[in-house]
């Protein structure tokens, strides 16, 4: 436990040790509040709901989320950081989770700067706690399984770029299928199916102010299964 | 203190070590030589765990890499080739990371880093970032993360590497007193550093052990002294091969006025030059030239690792 939190507070530190961490919570602001207030037109609305702004959150953290985790082994594998990191008297558990409690770390400080948002929508009226609560209780769920998602897939390539677009092209992927067949007309056991898959169907259940075990257990799958990957992948160095 | 039985390890198709043993006793400074590509480095990172070797067995300590990695990582201090670095820390942030991952007491934290900051020289740059730093202060750095938690043993691939000659020396001056407490293997293929430096060399080859020894041992296995001389005698060429202390004796050219120089075998380790000398005197030879040559390291390197 000791070494996972000496991992968290490394790679934290690293966040905000140059002006890149501090670039992405403004840009993050920036887009989301601007989506929201100005694309959305929320005061044209007349309503104090901030029922749009956890609409788009799933596709700007479809940008912001990658971005987080692109560098956490893509880095470490590029600089040759790895191999003191992994000769060190640690378990790779404790590294993944060491790591990615990080992420999450940072991302919650993002959404902390968020909460300017409700502000106003209390300044204003008396809008639904519960509900607010609940999707950002939500959003932590969702952005933790992007989270897991881009960790591991950063732990499969040296390049920050590249593990970027995965990330991205998987968790967007992961998106549509919630989507895609009600376009599609498609019906029974294969739209079920691919809504239960859906990262998106999940948010948009907690949204609506409801915390469903289902919908929490989903979320915490993902992000076990993704972690798991991620340990068997670190493992499986050792025999390349 | 290091056993290592049988290692082989194989990348895909290509071996990279193949049945190496060696023994390593404790407080022994080891180094590792052979040319690039030879093995080293693979063998290294099978002894920190850092990756698993498909046959035989390493341990360190008693303790198998493979079955008690963590043990193992516990009593070693490891520098990678090219000595990687997080290059948005600063140096003292670096060490204390180093220290609190080793897991050195909070209290004691704040002394190991300062041990290790004076014995790498380091207190210049304490507040730099690393990656701002040259490389051969980068290469104290990692060092002195390698030494932060006083390990028993100390694993150093290449750590001389890319440094210019003064920074080579101080490390290679660092190495042989860390070498006085700790069991220290270091890789290189610079021959002159393990000659400073090294109680005992293994020499690797295409993922073999081709020699070991002391550099004393490993000099005098090659083909010993060999003397040089041009001279004018009666036969001068038969008496000398026929004499105890020659191995062989063979014309290498010929001199004016009937001289002829020749390239003599010495038995042993011995400076035959003098015997030679006093042979000619008996016989009533003329000498004009008389050099022994000593077969340095760099021959039984060549000779072990071309053939």
């Amino acid at each position: 436990m000791n070494n996972c939190l000496c991992i968290f507070k490394k790679e934290l530190r690293s966040y905000f040790s140059s002006p890149v961490g501090f670039v992405f919570i403004i840009f993050f602001i920036l887009v989301s509040n601007a989506f929201f207030f100005f694309v959305q037109d929320f005061f044209r609305q007349g309503q104090v709901t901030m029922r749009g702004y956890f609409a788009v959150l799933p596709w700007i953290f479809l940008f912001f989320v990658p971005a987080i985790t692109m560098r956490l082994w893509a880095e470490e594998k590029k600089m040759g950081t790895i191999e003191l990191l992994l000769t060190m008297p640690l378990k790779e558990t404790e590294v993944v989770f060491g790591k990615f409690l990080a992420s999450f770390a940072f991302l919650a400080i993002t959404l902390l700067f968020s909460l300017t948002v409700p502000i106003t929508m209390f300044y204003l009226g008396t809008p639904d706690v519960g509900v607010i609560l609940g999707s950002y209780v939500g959003s932590l769920f969702l952005g933790s399984a992007y989270l897991a998602i881009g960790l591991y897939i950063s732990s499969l390539s040296e390049n920050q770029v590249v593990a970027f677009i995965i990330s991205l092209a998987v968790i967007f992927v992961l998106l549509l299928v919630g989507i895609a067949p009600l376009y599609l007309n498609a019906i029974g056991s294969f739209a079920s199916v691919c809504e239960y898959v859906s990262l998106l169907s999940h948010f948009n259940n907690i949204t609506r102010g409801v915390i469903d075990s289902r919908d929490v257990i989903y979320y915490v799958s993902v992000i076990v299964l993704f972690l798991y990957l991620n340990v068997k992948t670190i493992e499986a160095r050792k025999w390349k | 203190m290091i056993h290592v039985e049988g290692l082989t390890k194989r990348y895909g198709q290509s071996l990279a070590i193949d049945n190496i043993s060696f023994h390593i006793n404790k407080g022994e400074v080891v180094g590792l030589l052979g040319p690039n590509g030879a093995g080293k480095t693979t063998t290294m990172k099978i002894l920190t765990c850092f990756i698993s070797a498909t046959a035989g067995k390493a341990s360190i300590n008693g303790h198998d890499t493979f079955d008690e990695p963590l043990q193992v990582r516990e009593q070693i201090g490891y520098l990678p080739e090219s000595c990687p670095l997080y290059h948005d820390m600063d140096v003292s942030q670096y060490l204390s990371f180093a220290a609190e991952i080793r897991g050195i007491a909070p209290d004691k934290r704040g002394r190991a880093v300062s041990r290790v900051i004076s014995d790498c020289d380091l207190s210049k740059v304490t507040h730099k970032m690393i990656g701002h730093l040259s490389k051969g202060y980068r290469q104290r750095v990692g060092l002195a993360q390698a030494l932060i938690h006083d390990p028993k043993v100390l694993i150093l691939d290449e750590p001389t590497s890319g440094l210019d000659p003064n920074q080579i020396r101080d490390i290679l001056d660092l190495i042989k007193n860390l070498g006085q407490e700790k069991t220290v293997i270091h890789s290189t293929h610079i021959l002159s550093e393990v000659e400073a430096t090294s109680d005992r060399v293994l020499i690797i080859n295409n993922g073999h052990i081709v020699a070991q020894g002391t550099p004393r041992e490993l000099m005098a296995r090659s083909s010993g002294t060999t003397v040089f001389l041009t001279v004018k005698g009666q036969d001068a060429q038969a008496q000398l091969a026929a004499a105890e202390f020659v191995k062989k004796a063979e014309k290498i050219g010929d001199g004016k006025d009937g001289f002829v120089r020749l390239a003599l075998q010495a038995v042993e380790q011995r400076d035959v030059a003098l015997d030679v000398f006093q042979m000619a005197v008996t016989k009533g030879w003329q000498l004009t030239e008389l050099k022994a040559e000593t077969a340095s390291l760099e021959d039984v390197f060549a000779k072990l690792t071309r053939g």
